[in-house]
């Protein structure tokens, strides 16, 4: 650190920095040489031989160095001299670009949502475009959605759901259930999934009404891992682990998305493509993410969504202004499992397959990174975070490139857990709050008037 | 306008409050009439505020019953005693803070069709100029005389016909203590508002309050006129001297 400080002055202090460069590989050594240096092998008469490999760690230590070496003659300085160079311009709020994102930022990417299908069928065919609206877009989308409908209950309500993929479960195995046993269609059973898991979520929220924070998150927990040990060992009803299977795909207006005479590419004369029902899922989960919005959005500003609010905030506060909490409550875990539910349906049709494997406490969590990165409450956050997080696990299966430089074991998508944590570390470094860590009002003066500069005085008191 | 003919508004009768095996209201006997100021003082830990949370449920009375014009609330759960249009500004304050000062005050008139909404908040910029050059700030970003300004203009949204204040000069500048004692006189004087005040403050909220209970260990230990309690030796010894600012 004092090297840092004496940088700023005179430029960077070159013996300082190589002493410390020294010291720092130096502890490398230490730390690396038995580390790295030295490894156990059993060679063919089963005794353990010492290998050792002092070129990899001169390879560590040596970059240790260097790298130190450069952060405090070059990476440093830049840094601190560009804060300087910032502070000295003086801050005039936001500038009129950044307004004009965030005013037109959501309706722009609303308007690109529906055109993306388009924009890839023409760049890449009807063949090329599976993955990119399969993979990226739905896959995305679905996460979006959960993200938005775990939003009402963590980011408004401020109820700590680490469950929330119980009710996801419910949805697809209402869906899976009912169509395979009655032959009912998706566009029935898409309501009454989002029923059957608004009831659990009413179910799951009376034992849990007079718990909040970590308590509530154990409970939460507890049950999402109940549903799914019920969907394992329930056998005769839901298949065990084994799932359940050939689950009947979404119908538009009875058309059905296959090779058969009357299905949608003989109906319309095209080429037999399983991109049309892609694309078509594509649009449904578009919709129903955007119901999900529409339906926030609005809730916000009627009396249930601001009670919402201010029992994140306060919630005796809440009882002394005669509000209901059980019932703003179980609004909260009622509505938010309905739209896990509806997604969880959509899921199900899509899959054509369910099974529990798919409904673990891991998928509870990425939706509940999902919130949280986004910044709790923030549609516009969450759907950044979900863009960023599951976008990025599916970008990862991309980068085949790199086995040619690691050698062909290497799996960039085992990686995944590794990068997701190093950057839920940098997002809680540089962005504690999340994305979007604003909150918008929902009610102004019906008359905006101009504040006089002498009214706006300091406060004091 | 201390008239104490007829039934009182508020009525708490031989109220007995325990946290657990702790008793902290030891049979408290405590009437409020409508039109009236009326003041609890005491030391900390006598049960102010116990009483206070009392009155709203929270905890309830174990023994005794609390009577809110003449009907029995003592069991009823908080909100639906909040319904009754007795509208409290809990001690701490309790803003949301992250919501705007706007926000605050609609959600104190959350229990009304917002009809007369517009109305009120108006009236609420008249009595705290302040918060109408605070209106689309945030709570938590008010200082703490605007932030107590907001909790009473909060509960005042829901046209209460008893306003229970606990210590609205918590950790305020006497400036500031003076201004919203003021406003609660005036509210009182003009629409015959009828205020619950506990404070520790002995000498303002004994100058401002008709009546005022003296609370020591949960017991009433003494009551009188505002102006009384203010000349009584023992109240000056153990509650006013060296701070009667």
């Amino acid at each position: 650190m004092a090297a840092e400080g004496t940088a700023n002055k005179h430029g960077p202090d070159i013996a300082a920095a190589v002493k410390d460069a020294l010291l720092s590989g130096l502890v490398a050594l230490a730390l690396f040489g038995p580390l790295v240096g030295l490894r156990t092998e059993q060679n063919i008469r089963n005794e353990l031989a010492i290998q050792q490999r002092w070129g990899l760690v001169a390879a560590i230590v040596g970059t240790i160095v260097v790298g130190r070496f450069l952060l405090l003659t070059l990476v440093w300085p830049a840094m601190a001299a560009r804060k300087q160079h910032q502070s000295t311009i003086p801050d005039t709020g936001p500038s009129t670009l950044r307004q004009a994102v965030s005013r037109w930022f959501a309706p722009a990417s609303v308007v690109f949502l529906f055109l993306y299908p388009v924009l890839i069928v023409s760049a890449l065919g009807f063949q090329g475009s599976l993955k990119w609206v399969d993979n990226f877009g739905i896959q995305i989308l679905i996460y979006v959605m959960l993200g938005w409908g775990l939003n009402i209950v963590v980011g408004l309500a401020g109820l700590l759901d680490l469950g929330y993929v119980a009710f996801y479960a419910v949805g697809a195995y209402s869906y899976a259930l009912l169509s395979s046993h009655f032959g009912l269609s998706f566009w029935i059973l898409l309501p009454m999934a989002g029923i059957f898991a608004a009831l659990w979520g009413i179910m799951l929220g009376f034992p849990v009404l007079r718990l909040r924070g970590d308590y509530l998150a154990i409970v939460t927990l507890a049950f999402g891992e109940i549903i799914r040990l019920v969907l394992i060992n329930w056998r005769d009803f839901t298949n065990g682990s084994t799932g359940i299977s050939s689950i009947p795909k979404v119908t538009l207006f009875g058309i059905k998305f296959d090779a058969s005479p009357d299905g949608f590419a003989k109906m319309f004369d095209l080429p037999i493509s399983s991109a049309y029902y892609k694309i078509f899922l594509y649009y449904l989960i578009l919709l129903l993410a955007l119901l999900t919005a529409f339906v926030t959005i609005r809730l916000r500003k009627l009396p249930v969504g601001r009670a919402w609010e201010a029992l994140r905030e306060d919630e005796i506060a809440c009882r002394s202004l005669g509000i209901n909490t059980t019932n703003t409550k179980l609004t909260a875990f009622a509505l938010g499992a309905m739209f896990a539910g509806f997604a969880g349906s959509f899921f199900a049709a899509r899959q054509g397959f369910v099974s529990p494997e798919s409904f673990t406490f891991m998928e509870s969590a990425i939706i509940v990174a999902i919130v949280v990165l986004g910044g709790m409450g923030s549609m516009v956050g969450v759907a950044l975070a979900a863009v960023a997080m599951i976008g990025g696990t599916e970008l990862l299966r991309e980068l085949d490139f790199l086995k040619t430089i690691f050698g062909d074991n290497f799996d960039p998508s085992q990686f995944r857990m590794l990068i997701f944590g190093l950057a839920m570390v940098a997002v809680m470094i540089w962005k504690p709050r999340g994305f979007v860590s604003s909150r918008d009002p929902t009610i102004f003066l019906s008359e905006k008037k101009v504040i006089s500069g002498s009214l706006v005085k300091e406060g004091h008191g | 306008m201390s008239g104490q003919n007829g039934a009182p508004l508020l009525s708490v009768q031989g109220a007995k409050t325990y946290y657990g095996k702790i008793i902290a209201l030891k049979g408290v006997d405590v009437d409020v009439h409508k039109g009236e100021i009326v003041t609890l003082i005491g030391a900390n830990g006598a049960g102010k505020s116990t009483l206070m949370m009392t009155i709203c449920g929270n905890p309830r009375a174990r023994e005794g019953k609390v009577l809110f014009e003449g009907r029995d609330i003592t069991n009823l759960p908080t909100h639906e005693i909040a319904r009754l249009r007795i509208a409290q500004s809990p001690e701490g304050r309790r803003i949301f803070p992250r919501m705007t000062v706007l926000e605050n005050l609609q959600m104190g008139a959350a229990l009304d069709n917002l009809a007369h909404f517009d109305q009120d908040v108006e009236r609420m910029f008249t009595l705290f100029p302040r918060l109408k050059e605070r209106v689309a700030q945030r709570g938590g970003t008010l200082s703490g005389g605007e932030q107590q300004m907001l909790a009473i203009a909060r509960a005042l949204m829901a046209r209460p016909k008893l306003l229970m204040l606990d210590e609205p000069s918590l950790g305020l500048a006497p400036l500031i203590v003076k201004q919203i004692f003021d406003v609660i006189g005036e509210l009182n004087r003009t629409e015959g508002l009828t205020v619950f005040l506990v404070e520790q403050n002995a000498y303002h909220a004994l100058k401002l309050a008709h009546r005022g209970y003296v609370l020591v260990n949960g017991l009433v230990t003494m009551t009188g006129t505002g102006r009384e309690l203010l000349q009584k030796p023992e109240i000056r010894a153990a509650y006013l001297e060296g701070g009667a600012h």
